[in-house]
């Protein structure tokens, strides 16, 4: 390999970027082996006394290796709830206005208005630019889950304004049913598209749950929902409320569990910690509210009270439980790493996948 | 984003509607085995771009004080010393290191135990080999980048060269593209709300300038260029180190058909990705939004669907 | 019409982006339509800066290109220039740091005045500011000027010091110097002293030339690059692109370092090497070579002195058990009259102290040789003296050069290699074997070293050594062979080659010494040698005298060579500090140099300022040299109070490069022209300024005196032009002066136009050609791509332009390439010229067969095979019978503070003509194996970070580089750390008999322990750019280093000592003080401790 030298100087491009560090160090092959030999033996005679034990994977000084949201949990766990909250009652109103539920579809319409209200504040917040909140909508991106978000909540948001101040007000009744109607039709959406926004993202412990994650969504939005129901209407209207607590409370356990079990390791991290005390917490109350008030609601005012602000906790302590659980997912690199290694070792690594 | 079409992206920046301002896709080809760890590309980056200064922390990662990538720091110099030879190389350190242990051991004494606090030891090597790895990381202006899909208001976008920027006078500091970036590199500056990460010199590239970190790099690890001929300088530089005795020599990125496309930065490696803090198996989030919608449009309709059964039925 | 359409055109819709989505292409979103009116307005600011003015780099000697963008006015972007040869665009950390170092918020623009005893800085204007300095320097030269010491003529002052220059323009140099020298001022000192000054001896008395032997380009054509004493990679980290091309090549790159860096990271060998033994470790090589038959052995007869006989009166190291013949125990000197060549007659020759030896006392003659002559050989060997010496071509003559060379490190055994430096055998072998099968007539190795090898109390010896080395194994002058002296500051090879030394006159003329009567005459005869280019050296000094005092020059006062003042002994750096201390120096001025952390034995240094009457310091911020009075570390202790320092300071702003034109010299000689680029703020000015004016206003206060004390000033050339509104001095006009000119006035184009006779004047003889036809060559920037891989249209290089030294050696005795590949300068007869792409180093048309006549002198006394011109013999010295202090071959001595008795000379511990200062702060550690000795048990070495300045004042301050290396650290092997507790991460003092400092601990494999003698020796490393102010801070390791240097140039030990460390913090406070006394105490150390010559 020796390079064309003239009289003129060195002719040939060799770039100083192709150097091979370490090419003629000598302890190879074309080396004299002393090293090599010597090495081998020792390495078996003393490997125990230096033996530290294999680690299951290294990484670099333990450090992340994706960056951990900067969201304020209180803003977006918060927003998740609210936005769930919010959705859900729309869908719980329609319903009680068909039925002439006048309470219930009084106490989701204001609900839903409050709840998205206060989402929005709670979203607004969060931006590390709150003035640029417009900026959501200078562009509609189907690969974005918060740009999606944005536009079904623009519908969303003043139909269920306009349903609840038309309910509040007792105006324009007309276009309050529309409105109630609008409202409802994009409620279900509001409540479950956040389930997307979370999964969408690198974290494993939200990545991994993108299968099960918008059902634990809807059906703690469907809890929250028809906890409020049996928080603000009369026993009488919150029959489907009552009903709704079931199917959400039941809706929300078995996704979680699902999702759980099919998670990988990073299901430690809704287990453990905080995060796991929440889950844990969260699924005593929504499934001990939907069963108190299914059973109990019925009868008593305050059962029934106390059993849907159990489901609207336990709703909520979902939404931070699965935000912690994220977060912590996303501080150890092992979460990362782990899957993806096996997922490699198992030959499955993406490389191999289409992107079908 | 072609995950929705289903399609495998070649021209990322046909897709993001350049048409004929479309220029060839630009990138960084960083090959490790060549790397000093001057962290020039560090500082020439930081004066380009006009980024505080973040922090005098002493961390003990070697010689690595920078620690990762963020909103302040868009190259990033790792350092990872290791029980492990690089080809033939032979580090002095650890014969001496072996002689002075078998003299000392000869005499009696216990063997020092080389595990350290933060310079973890490598637990397959004993204190025989020993090499010193250096590598600059960089956003890796993925095929299909996560950030780029997620950002909700149109902050950053795709350039014309293929690149992943964002653009400062409209990111609304939402933070989305944080979590959703597999590699962890763009982040938010909480000073300022907004986030920041590597444009690839996007101001550079369109006056035909090199960016400012490869145009620094005294040994060239950095190299700019066109991508598929980048490609074909790093295919060609791993058969040429293996050939030399680095076995360990490998790409990491610079494959079309990975997780995230390819990235537009990839990288020669002498060990895991890991070691370096690189995910092995990066996958862009959005592969799997097409079946996120439509389990979460499942589940929306099956709230509705409840819902309406609820109401189903007698009125009790 | 479409909806879209038809949206588009109302205002607030036409840029809305989700309109685009829907009407362009990019219906996701993703790009086009997302773009931004900002984004798509954005320009790179290079695009749209006015001009781009060409620069150099103001860090390190690599000499990078720098490009600036000027935006009205102001510099707004800093890049590495992609012509440049050297560095083909490509920039270091400090390099592209470089915006925020010129034009961070970090530099002061005020100048500032503290009065005496004061505890804070006020502000002054600049111009009273001046003024009061003038009046200062005027005052303090009258009250200290002596005409006379002990009856020697002298007519200086020693109340004045100045001491910087190594970061300064080539102009601003020659001004400084030329200023104080008029003034008598002879204590006139830069970074070169503490950092490469052994260099110039090591190099100079061995080819002739004390600068590097080839240039940062050609390593590409190496074989094989042994890095020894250099961490290339951090130090010079551009310059290594160079290391990698060779590598690329198929080089074999070897580091030969204490520690495992970022050049053993990419290296193919790392060689661990206990500090301080590295002659042994090339003695050992020069063994195996020898012993082996692996010389170049046609080379070696052709280009060396190996087959010259030395006298019978010589006696080796190894016959005398660690000295050589000539020693005098009692004043520590040689006399070294036996080392001379047999058949020729020593008039005494330069360096041998001629002189005072004639006229007698040993006193005088300690004095001359402790003036720093082997400096002096930067552009000059030594002379031999006179007569034929005696030969013998087949080299078995038991006296012949090559067979005293091979006695002497017979002894130097592998085995020898491990117990001394601790590198096992096998490691060494493939050292040996990667270096000869890499070198002779195919293949070319070189060496590349720095302040790894210089700063050593044996220092000349280490060079010397690997040149000795490259010698046998035929590596000088060729392509891809040599010496690869990389050197540190910007322009710290022009500080040399014009010093601010007080040893040195322009193009290492010597300064005259001390003398009862003597004339130009005398002075020549003593100093100039036979034969070689050296033998014209009166046209250099008349010319330079030309120069200094133009018209008032003439042959009648000897040129004035009488206006000179004159040296007796050294007057160097660390003697000043001595003299500052004990209160001889009242006036000190710092241009560009911070002895206060940069310096060994740090408190002395401080120590000694605190004992002046007036300081000046002119610098970007205030560093730790400008604040000690305030809160520096004593002031901290309560050893010194504030109200009790009587020192007045004044603070001068510098500009900055960008803001000035002038020259650097690179480490390989090129003369690199910056120009300036934007006008400094503030009261900042150049250097140049600020010498021009203090010159004007000194010398307008003397005007009119007919003091003959004040004619020097007088009569000096001082009427530069200026320019612009600051009424900055031509920079331009003061490298015309140095280049020179002939009688008519027109520009002189080469040195061999010189004359002996006032007709010619020339500030520098050696940079005589770079103003040739009244063009700036220096600033020459014709891109690399457009010339051979040369370059040398690119600057201009000292001598003539020549870029590779000694490049006659590339060619045969019949100037044949020795081999295709190699081929550099070759003989074209034909043409009757040499030729190729350089400039031959021989007279362009003295043909290979060319001998000389008896009678001839100078140049012409060398044949037509001499291929180092400056030497007094053509050749390239194995042995130098002349002009080193301590012996005519390099001997492996320990350094002075060590934990090993030396394994070669049990009885000669240390380099027996050492020199040491003495004051009770520089204390010394007990000899090994005496009482105390364990008390400092580790060897210690201090060296630098890719992301740090040298004493920190241009990194420190910078947040960009701080933030990379925010701390001190200490690195320690895991062995080590477990054998002291300390804990990674952690704090842990270090301590030696001057001071105690804490860092961070940083445990790591790059470390390891060594098998020295038997047993095993921990090496401690320690980065030494910190210091109390900036802002990254810390201690400084010049605490702990002390003043026993180098006897031929006065480079103090700062790379090998010996230490102990503990784990936590240092004590604070007056606890600290204490607690070094503690140590001295248990240490068992007086002020005698450790000065012995023999054991
Ligand atoms: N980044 C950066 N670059 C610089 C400078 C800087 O401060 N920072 N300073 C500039 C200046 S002023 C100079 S002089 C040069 C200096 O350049 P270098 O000499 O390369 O710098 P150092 O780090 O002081 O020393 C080099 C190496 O010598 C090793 N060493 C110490 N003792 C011994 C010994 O006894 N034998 C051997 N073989 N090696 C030994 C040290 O471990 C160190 O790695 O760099 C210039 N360039
Ligand atoms: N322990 C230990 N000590 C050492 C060494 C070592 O290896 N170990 N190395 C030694 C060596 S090689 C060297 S060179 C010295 C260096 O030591 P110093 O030269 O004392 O350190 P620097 O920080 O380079 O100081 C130069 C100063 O000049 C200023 N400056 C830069 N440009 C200009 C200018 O244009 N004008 C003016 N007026 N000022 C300017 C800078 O801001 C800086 O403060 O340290 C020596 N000391
Ligand atoms: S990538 Fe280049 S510039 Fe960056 S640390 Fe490595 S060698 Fe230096
Ligand atoms: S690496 Fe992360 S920040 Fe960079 S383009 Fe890919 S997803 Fe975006
Ligand atoms: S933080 Fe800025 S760039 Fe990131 S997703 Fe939000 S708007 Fe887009
Ligand atoms: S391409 Fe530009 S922005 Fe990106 S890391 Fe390099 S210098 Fe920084
Ligand atoms: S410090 Fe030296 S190597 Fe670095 S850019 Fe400047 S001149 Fe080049
Ligand atoms: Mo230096």
């Amino acid at each position: 390999m020796s390079p064309e030298v003239t009289r003129e100087g060195p002719q040939d491009d060799r770039p100083g970027r192709e150097a091979t560090v370490g090419s003629a160090g000598g302890r190879g092959p074309g080396g004299d082996g002393r090293w090599g030999e010597g090495r081998r033996k020792r390495r078996g005679r003393r490997g125990e006394a230096l033996m530290v034990p294999r680690a299951e994977f290294t990484s670099y000084y333990g450090r992340p290796v994706i960056k951990e949201p900067v969201w304020e949990e209180r803003d977006i766990a918060g927003y998740f709830f609210l936005g769930g909250l919010a959705g859900a009652s729309s869908v719980l109103a329609a319903g009680a206005d068909l039925t002439h539920r006048s309470t219930l579809a009084r106490t989701a319409k204001v609900g839903s208005a409050v709840a998205i209200s206060a989402s929005l504040v709670a979203l607004v917040h969060d931006l590390g630019r709150p003035e640029r909140f417009l900026n959501m909508l200078r562009v509609v991106k189907p690969t974005s889950p918060m740009s999606v978000g944005t536009w079904i909540v623009s519908a969303y948001a003043p139909a269920a304004l306009v349903a609840a101040a038309s309910t509040v007000t007792g105006k324009a009744r007309p276009v309050g049913a529309l409105a109630t109607a609008a409202a409802a039709a994009a409620g279900p959406a509001v409540a479950a598209y956040t389930a997307v926004l979370v999964s969408n993202t690198a974290v494993p412990a939200w990545h991994d749950g993108h299968r099960e994650m918008p059902f634990v969504f809807a059906g703690s939005s469907t809890c929250a929902a028809a906890g409020l129901g049996m928080l603000g209407a009369s026993l009488t209207d919150a029959g489907p409320a009552r009903r709704a607590a079931v199917v959400g409370a039941m809706t929300e356990v078995v996704a979680t569990r699902l999702m759980k079990a099919r998670m990988g390791v990073a299901r430690e991290t809704y287990e453990t910690g905080s995060a796991g005390r929440l889950m844990t917490t969260a699924e005593r109350l929504v499934a001990g509210g939907a069963l108190v008030g299914a059973i109990a609601g019925r009868r008593s005012r305050v059962v029934s009270a106390a059993a849907g602000a159990a489901l609207m906790a336990g709703s909520a302590c979902t939404r931070f439980g699965v935000f912690r659980a994220g977060v912590a997912s996303a501080k150890d690199p092992r979460y990362t790493v782990e899957p993806q290694r096996a997922r490699l070792a198992s030959g499955a690594g993406s490389t191999q996948q289409s992107h079908a | 984003m072609s995950a929705l079409r289903g399609a495998r992206l070649t021209d990322p920046a046909a897709e993001a509607g350049w048409g004929a301002q479309e220029r060839p896709r630009m990138g960084f080809f960083t090959d490790t085995s060549v790397c000093i760890g001057c962290k020039a590309c560090e500082v020439a980056c930081k004066e380009w771009n006009a980024i505080p200064e973040d922090g005098l922390d002493f961390t003990g990662m070697s010689y690595d004080n920078t620690a990762a990538l963020g909103a302040s720091t868009w190259r990033h110099v790792a350092f990872i010393e290791q029980n492990a030879p690089v080809g033939n190389q032979e580090a002095g350190v650890a014969r001496a290191r072996e002689q002075v242990a078998q003299v000392e051991e000869a005499q009696g004494a216990q063997r020092v135990d080389l595990g350290m606090p933060g310079i973890g030891p490598d637990p397959a090597g004993g204190s025989q080999d020993f090499r010193w790895l250096m590598s600059s990381d960089v956003c890796k202006h993925c095929t299909h980048a996560a950030c780029l899909d997620v950002c909700p208001t149109g902050a950053l976008i795709r350039t014309e060269f293929g690149t992943v920027v964002v653009q400062e006078d409209v990111c609304n500091g939402c933070g989305y593209c944080v979590p959703a970036c597999p590699y962890g590199v763009i982040d938010q500056r909480p000073e300022d709300g907004r986030v920041f990460k590597c444009t690839l010199c996007y101001d550079r590239l369109g006056e035909g300038m090199e960016p400012a970190c490869a145009k620094s790099c005294p040994t060239e690890s950095i190299q700019f260029g066109e991508i598929d001929e980048l490609r074909e300088r790093a295919q060609a530089r791993v058969e040429q180190l293996h050939g030399a005795g680095v076995t360990q020599a490998r790409l990491y990125g610079e494959d079309p058909g990975d997780g995230v496309g390819g990235a537009g930065a990839f990288f020669l490696l002498l060990d895991q990705p890991e070691v370096y803090g690189l995910p092995p198996d990066p996958v862009v989030t959005t592969r799997d939004l097409p079946r996120m919608w439509r389990t979460a449009g499942i589940a929306a309709l099956g709230l509705a669907a409840g819902f309406a059964a609820c109401f189903a039925g007698r009125r009790r | 019409m479409s909806v879209q359409t038809w949206l588009g055109r109302i205002p607030p819709f036409g840029s809305w982006p989700a309109l685009r989505q829907l009407t362009g292409e990019d219906r996701l979103g993703l790009g086009a339509a997302s773009r931004s009116p900002h984004t798509a307005a954005l320009r790179a600011r290079t695009a749209t800066a006015d001009s781009v003015v060409k620069s150099i780099c103001p860090y390190c000697a690599v000499g990078c290109g720098q490009d600036l963008y000027v935006r009205d006015g102001r510099v707004v972007q800093i890049e590495g220039d992609p012509d440049s040869p050297i560095s083909r665009g490509r920039l270091c950390p400090k390099g592209a740091a470089t915006l925020q170092l010129t034009t961070g918020d970090q530099r002061r623009q005020k100048a500032l005045y503290r009065p005496p005893h004061a505890a804070y800085w006020q502000e002054i204007d600049l111009r009273r500011a001046m003024d009061m300095l003038a009046d200062r320097v005027v005052r303090t030269r009258e009250d200290t000027f002596t005409w006379e010491e002990e009856g020697k003529r002298v007519r200086r002052t020693m109340g004045i010091a100045s001491l910087g220059g190594a970061a300064l323009d080539n102009e601003e140099n020659y001004l400084i110097k030329k200023l104080w020298t008029a003034l008598g001022v002879i204590q006139v000192e830069n970074q070169a002293r503490v950092c490469h000054s052994s260099t110039v001896a090591g190099l100079g008395t061995s080819f002739g030339r004390g600068g590097s032997t080839m240039f940062m380009q050609d390593l590409q054509n190496s074989d094989c690059i042994v890095i020894q004493g250099s961490n290339f990679a951090e130090a010079h980290p551009v310059g290594f692109q160079w290391v990698m091309e060779a590598k690329a090549r198929g080089a074999t790159v070897i580091h030969v370092d204490p520690r495992f860096t970022r050049t053993s990271a990419v290296a193919d060998i790392h060689v661990p090497i206990r500090a301080g033994t590295d002659i042994a470790f090339l003695g050992g090589i020069i063994n195996h070579v020898l012993s082996n038959g692996l010389e170049f052995r046609e080379w070696v007869l052709t280009h060396t002195n190996a087959s010259t006989l030395v006298t019978e009166d010589f006696r080796d190291t190894e016959d005398l058990d660690g000295v050589f013949s000539g020693f005098d125990t009692g004043t520590g000197h040689y006399d070294m009259s036996t080392w001379r060549y047999e058949g020729v007659d020593t008039k005494g020759a330069a360096g041998a102290a001629a002189p005072a030896e004639e006229s007698g006392t040993s006193e005088e003659t300690s004095s001359v040789k402790g003036a720093g002559r082997g400096e002096s050989h930067g552009s000059g060997g030594p002379s031999v003296g006179t007569g034929e010496p005696v030969r013998d071509e087949t080299l078995q003559h038991p006296r012949c050069v090559f067979q005293v060379v091979k006695r002497h490190f017979a002894r130097y055994t592998p085995e020898m290699v491990q117990d001394v430096c601790g590198i096992p055998p096998e490691l060494f072998a493939k050292v040996c074997d990667a270096l000869t099968q890499n070198s002779g007539r195919d293949k070319t190795s070189a060496f590349a070293y720095a302040v790894g090898w210089t700063q050593h109390t044996v220092g000349a010896q280490y060079i010397r050594a690997a040149c000795v080395l490259q010698l046998l194994l035929g590596n000088v002058g060729r392509p891809g062979g040599g010496i690869q002296a990389l050197r540190g500051h910007a322009s710290i090879q022009g500080s040399s080659d014009i010093p601010t030394l007080y040893n040195l006159l322009p193009g290492y003329l010597p300064m005259p010494h001390a003398h009862s009567t003597q004339t130009l005459d005398e002075f020549v005869e003593t100093e100039a040698s036979e034969r070689g280019f050296w033998g014209n050296m009166r046209s250099y000094l008349v010319s330079l005298l030309k120069a200094y005092w133009g018209d008032a020059a003439t042959a009648d006062n000897d040129f004035c060579f009488d206006y000179l003042p004159r040296v007796t002994g050294s007057h160097a750096t660390y003697e000043t500090a001595k003299a500052m201390k004990d209160g001889a120096v009242k006036g000190f001025l710092l241009m560009g140099e911070n002895p206060a952390v940069g310096n060994a034995d740090a408190k002395l240094q401080r120590q000694g300022m605190a004992k002046l009457d007036w300081l000046v310091v002119r610098d970007f911020t205030l560093i730790e040299s400008a604040t000690w009075w305030q809160d520096g570390p004593e002031v901290q202790t309560g050893e010194l109070r504030t109200e009790d320092v009587g020192t007045e300071v004044f603070f001068f702003p510098a500009a900055a490069h960008i803001e000035k034109s002038g020259s650097f010299t690179n480490t390989n000689r090129w003369l690199q022209w910056h120009h300036a680029a934007q006008e400094p703020q503030g009261d900042a000015r150049s250097d140049l300024w600020f010498m021009y004016h203090l010159g004007r206003l000194v010398r307008d206060r003397l005007a009119g005196s007919s003091n003959e004390r004040d004619r020097p000033v007088l009569d000096l050339t001082w009427d530069y032009p200026v320019e612009g509104p600051l009424d900055e001095p031509s920079a331009e006009a003061v490298l015309a002066e140095i280049n020179g000119y002939d009688a008519d006035g027109k520009h002189l184009s080469a040195y061999t136009q010189l004359r002996d006779d006032g007709s010619t004047s020339c500030g520098c003889w050696i940079y005589c050609g770079v103003y040739a036809d009244g063009v700036n060559q220096a600033a020459r920037r014709k891109p690399h791509t457009e010339q051979s891989w040369v370059a040398p249209e690119w600057a201009w290089a000292w001598p003539a332009n020549r870029r590779t030294l000694y490049n006659r050696a590339s060619a045969d005795a019949d100037g044949k390439p020795w081999s295709e590949r190699k081929a550099y300068i070759w003989w074209d007869p034909e043409q009757g010229r040499w030729a190729g792409e350089d400039v031959p180093d021989m007279q362009p048309d003295k043909p290979p067969s060319y001998r000389p006549p008896k009678e001839a002198r100078g140049p012409d006394a060398l044949s037509g095979t001499d291929a180092f011109i400056m030497q007094a013999d053509g050749q390239g010295w194995l042995f130098a019978p002349a002009g080193l202090l301590d012996g005519p071959l390099p001997t492996h001595y320990e350094p002075q503070d060590s934990p090993v008795v030396n394994p070669l000379y049990p009885h000669q511990q240390r380099n027996p003509t050492r020199s040491l200062l003495d004051d009770p702060q520089n204390v010394l550690h007990p000899d090994p194996g005496t009482p105390g000795a364990e008390t400092f048990p580790f060897v210690l070495t201090t060296y630098r970070l890719v992301e740090h300045f040298t004493g920190g004042g241009m990194s420190r301050t910078v947040p960009y580089l701080s933030e990379l290396q925010p701390e001190l650290f200490v690195e320690v092997s895991p062995e080590l750390a477990a054998e002291r507790g300390l804990e990674h991460g952690d704090w842990a003092t270090v301590v030696t008999a001057r001071n105690a400092i804490e860092a961070r601990v940083m445990v790591t494999q790059r470390m390891t322990p060594l098998l020295v003698d038997g047993g095993v020796v921990h090496q401690i490393g320690l980065p030494y750019h910190w210091g109390p102010n900036g802002y990254s801070r810390g201690d400084s390791a010049n605490e702990l280093t002390s003043a026993a240097m180098d006897p031929n140039v006065h480079i103090q030990e700062t790379k090998a000592l010996s230490a102990d460390i503990r784990p936590g913090r240092r004590p604070r406070g007056p606890e600290l003080p204490r607690y070094v006394e503690e140590y001295r105490q248990r240490a068992g150390i007086t002020r005698e401790t450790g000065r012995g010559t023999r054991r």
